[in-house]
């Protein structure tokens, strides 16, 4: 039996798994899918916002100017890039002051830091690409970027570094309440826990029905995305956000982490909660929204596409707390933007509310760093040769236009909760995601994944059970 | 730091053709660095016929095309460093790679001749909307699995795009036992070789789709089908003729993009058509002492014409090590005019000692009996009869020594249909 069971290996649900893991409880946590990081974290902007767009003391704007704050301290502890590159949210029409200063009032309320309001020149003198229609923007230097993919990894990993167990491929099929705690029954066995989070996603009204007949809705609310090469990964240096207006909310145009640039995304309710498709319509939306923010709209260097799909509770606010009527089962449930930035709070606030609950010591022997997969084509010379002098492989490259080495992809393979899948390799290491979108590489790769956990190479999958790539 | 005459980047038909002709030229010191574990590029994975018509008078597979190449490096003892990625190329000609064996380090050359081949457009660069599932390749990908890997990467496939590595898959995969249902086309014409739609596509019963194109791919762990849709002028999707067809593979032949990362990095001026260097007549680009050849210089449709254009560029890299500088004249600009998309070189000078001038270029569209005019300046000084004129049918013309001679002053070279 276990103190706790957390369902769902998404950022909440790693962040959650990393905080309780300080404390002498046993946890485990149960993932569907075959790795973490694999719904709603897996395609999102990666962008950790300041906080000034949540309504004042809801449970966003607590956690998301917490969790902000947090980030930085976090990033070094996990070995993940994080940068803060400021946030813009630009306004194109004289009706759309007043919400701006709105948003302005909301981040002082809130709590954001060094927040300033500018006029359209001051606003295109920090950021020369955005359009000349620009009259006024807010600026908020504390806004930034960070890997959602590595974020995620780097909490599990850190978790499981101390002591969280982890099931993937581990659907959880029923909840029943029992004498100590719950029977989580899964597609795979059965577990008993204490304590039961639910931190399922756009499924969390279906885990949540599973043992409460308190309301909970949770619409897959879409969002698609055109990710850049890098060659014009600089174009922007902020995060431009569109002052909402009556034809909706705008797009973002963002700089990633890694230097890409990121267009998106659009919000479309769908019902299927698997439909990560992307979509003719969705493509142009997002090329007219961008148009409004930006001088020109580059057309030609998109790399890729993709979809994901938010959380979203048509209370319009996170659900975090023990359901009333199951004692011991916590809903976390309805974690859309800003979800990614609270993570870190919410693992926290969750963390705190089960020690209420139930106290339980803190661990002497927890570990807060973690070391990450080096990034070669991210360090120095020397930096190189000390990582190929301690292992040749590092001198490898298997992915050209990421300039990822065998190395890398060894040491992704070979860390707590390494990857399984061609997927797994490239959020790990980038191997993949660069211009040529894995043409060369996914050979070598595969024959890595093979040898390394010795199956056969036709057992080699791209991210699911089913996804083979050689038939 | 290591030191050689002339540093090869690339070990594929370009690269091998590039280093032996400096060789032959008299160049001492001339080192290949190439990634693979072999020499001979992407001629290893392509085992059909079809090359050295022009080269050898016969037609060989890929890689005895490229044999007779490493062949000849072995003998005449021009060092390789296989398994090398570069990493780094500086406009003084300083190259960083790294290795196994060496770790991380510097080479100094005297001359540079980029041949780092090209690579294929892939999904995300054509918006195809519809899933992200496994089952999806480009042609050159599922070629290498199933000919340098033995494996099969699908049994029921739909190809878009008929570039030539399309076309050559749609038969492989057939002879290999699987059902290629249909090759969609986003033209209203082939991009491939003439030949390659007749003896892969026609040969087999594959339907060539023209003017049509994927609009969106389903299965959410493997494909299990794509829509298809007729396209109209303007290559939009005409709504009403969508069409799905189940399949496990979607595999795309969807162009070819010379790979320039090192080429920009040194700060090597490009061109926006080709998407690689411009060079002069001598195959040398904006930064003295780079030379560039094969497909990272142009996308070309026949390895005989890559192995032709590097050898001029080894040898004029041999010449300019051994400085024997001309005096510098006045730059002859060559460009494309109306239907001629582009033109490689895109400048010349007329006292380059050379015999002749080698022009190769693509037109923008299916021509039938057009005059190819070129013009200096204003003034037509050749008029040429063509019966036919593809874009995926790299032309030349040849302009001898006396008519250039006949330029002097002049500001441009026109290549334009009329």
């Amino acid at each position: 039996m276990y103190d706790v069971a957390v369902i769902g290996a998404g950022v909440v649900g790693c962040a959650i798994a990393r905080e309780l893991s300080r404390y002498e409880r046993s946890v485990v946590v149960l993932e569907r899918a075959s790795d973490v990081c694999e719904g709603t974290s897996k395609a999102n902007s990666g962008i950790v916002h300041a906080g000034f767009d949540a309504i004042p003391k809801s449970m966003k704007a607590r956690m998301n100017v917490s969790g902000n704050e947090k980030m930085e301290q976090l990033s070094k502890e996990l070995d993940i890039p994080f940068r803060r590159n400021g946030s813009m949210v630009i306004c194109m029409e004289e009706s759309g002051r007043t919400k701006l200063e709105q948003l302005y009032e909301y981040g002082q309320e809130n709590g954001v830091k060094g927040l300033r309001l500018l006029t359209g020149d001051q606003a295109r003198e920090l950021e020369s690409g955005i359009s000349k229609n620009v009259i006024a923007a807010l600026y908020a230097p504390s806004g930034g970027i960070v890997c959602p993919f590595e974020l995620t990894i780097a909490l599990a990993e850190n978790a499981n570094v101390n002591g969280v167990d982890f099931f993937f491929d581990t659907e959880v099929t029923g909840i029943e309440k029992t004498e100590g705690g719950y029977l989580v029954q899964t597609s795979t066995e059965n577990y008993t826990a204490k304590y039961v989070i639910n931190a399922a996603g756009v499924y969390a009204d279906k885990i949540h029905h599973m043992v409460s007949k308190t309301p909970m809705e949770i619409v897959a609310r879409k969002g698609e995305y055109c990710l850049y090469d890098k060659q014009i990964g600089t174009m922007v240096d902020s995060t431009i956000f569109q002052l909402p207006t009556k034809n909706g909310k705008g797009v973002l145009v963002t700089p990633t982490i890694h230097g890409n640039l990121l267009l998106g995304p659009t919000a479309t309710d769908i019902e299927d909660k698997e439909g990560i498709d992307t979509t003719a319509d969705g493509f142009a939306a997002i090329m007219e929204k961008a148009a409004l923010s930006l001088d020109t709209v580059p057309r030609g260097q998109i790399i890729t596409s993709f979809a994901g799909l938010r959380a979203h509770s048509v209370k319009d606010d996170f659900i975090i707390g023990e359901a009333t009527d199951a004692e011991g089962f916590f809903d976390v449930a309805g974690i859309e933007s800003p979800g990614l930035t609270s993570a870190p709070a919410i693992g926290e606030y969750v963390a705190e509310l089960l020690q209420r609950k139930d106290p339980a010591a803190q661990k002497h022997t927890f570990i807060s760093k973690r070391e990450g997969i080096p990034h070669m084509s991210e360090l120095s010379e020397e930096e190189k040769q000390a990582w190929i002098q301690k292992d040749s492989s590092y001198a490898a490259v298997v992915c050209r236009c990421e300039m990822v080495t065998e190395g890398e992809i060894l040491n992704a393979i070979h860390r707590p909760l390494g990857a399984k899948t061609i997927d797994g390799i490239k959020r790990r290491t980038r191997a993949g995601m660069g211009r040529c979108q894995a043409g060369f590489c996914t050979p070598k790769t595969m024959e890595l994944l093979a040898r390394e956990w010795n199956i056969k190479i036709e057992d080699v999958v791209k991210s699911g059970r089913n996804s083979h790539v050689l038939l | 730091m290591y030191s050689y005459d002339i540093v090869v980047i690339g070990g594929g038909p370009a690269g091998l053709a590039a280093a032996l002709s400096a060789r032959e030229e008299g160049a001492e010191r001339v080192l290949i660095l190439e990634r693979e574990k072999e020499l001979g590029g992407i001629l290893n994975q392509c085992i059909h016929n079809g090359f050295g018509l022009h080269t050898f008078h016969e037609e060989l597979t890929g890689p005895e095309y490229a044999a007779r190449f490493i062949g000849r490096v072995r003998e005449q003892k021009i060092e390789c460093m296989l398994e090398t990625t570069v990493i780094g190329l500086s406009k003084e000609k300083e190259i960083t790679a790294m290795n196994r064996e060496q770790g991380l380090f510097h080479i100094k050359a005297k001359a540079v001749v980029l041949a780092m081949g090209c690579r294929e457009r892939p999904r995300g660069a054509l918006s195809i909307p519809g899933y992200r599932p496994a089952g999806i390749f480009s042609a050159g990908t599922a070629q290498r699995f199933v000919n340098i890997e033995g494996k099969m990467p699908g049994k029921e496939v739909v190809i878009l795009g008929s570039g030539d590595i399309g076309l050559i898959m749609a038969r492989r995969m057939t002879l290999e036992g699987a059902k290629v249902k249909v090759v969609a086309e986003l033209m209203p014409y082939s991009g491939g070789l003439k030949r390659n739609i007749v003896q892969c596509l026609n040969d087999y019963n594959i339907p060539l789709k023209l003017s049509h194109t994927v609009v969106g791919i389903d299965g959410k762990e493997r494909v299990c089908g794509v829509t298809l849709a007729q396209v109209d002028d303007n290559k939009k999707p005409i709504p009403g003729t969508e069409e799905y067809i189940s399949c496990d593979t979607l595999l795309l032949s969807v162009g070819l993009i010379p790979e320039n990362e090192l080429s920009l990095e040194a700060g090597v001026p490009m061109d926006r058509i080709t998407q690689g260097p411009i060079v002069n007549e001598h195959l040398e680009t904006g930064i003295s002492g780079i030379f560039a050849c094969g497909n990272v210089l142009h996308v070309h449709d026949l390895v005989d014409f890559v192995s032709e254009e590097a050898k001029n560029a080894g040898r004029y890299a041999a010449h300019y090590i051994k400085a024997v500088k001309k005096e510098q004249t006045e730059e002859i600009v060559i460009r494309g005019g109306r239907g001629v998309r582009y033109t490689v070189p895109q400048k010349f000078q007329i006292e380059n000692g050379e015999e002749t001038l080698l022009i190769r270029f693509r037109v923008d569209n299916v021509y039938k009996d057009k005059v190819l005019g070129i013009f200096a300046d204003d003034r037509e000084i050749r008029h040429i009869k063509k019966r036919m004129l593809a874009p995926g049918e790299m032309e030349e013309v040849r302009i001898k020594r006396e008519e250039l001679l006949a330029l002097k002053g002049c500001k441009e070279l026109v290549l334009a249909l009329e």
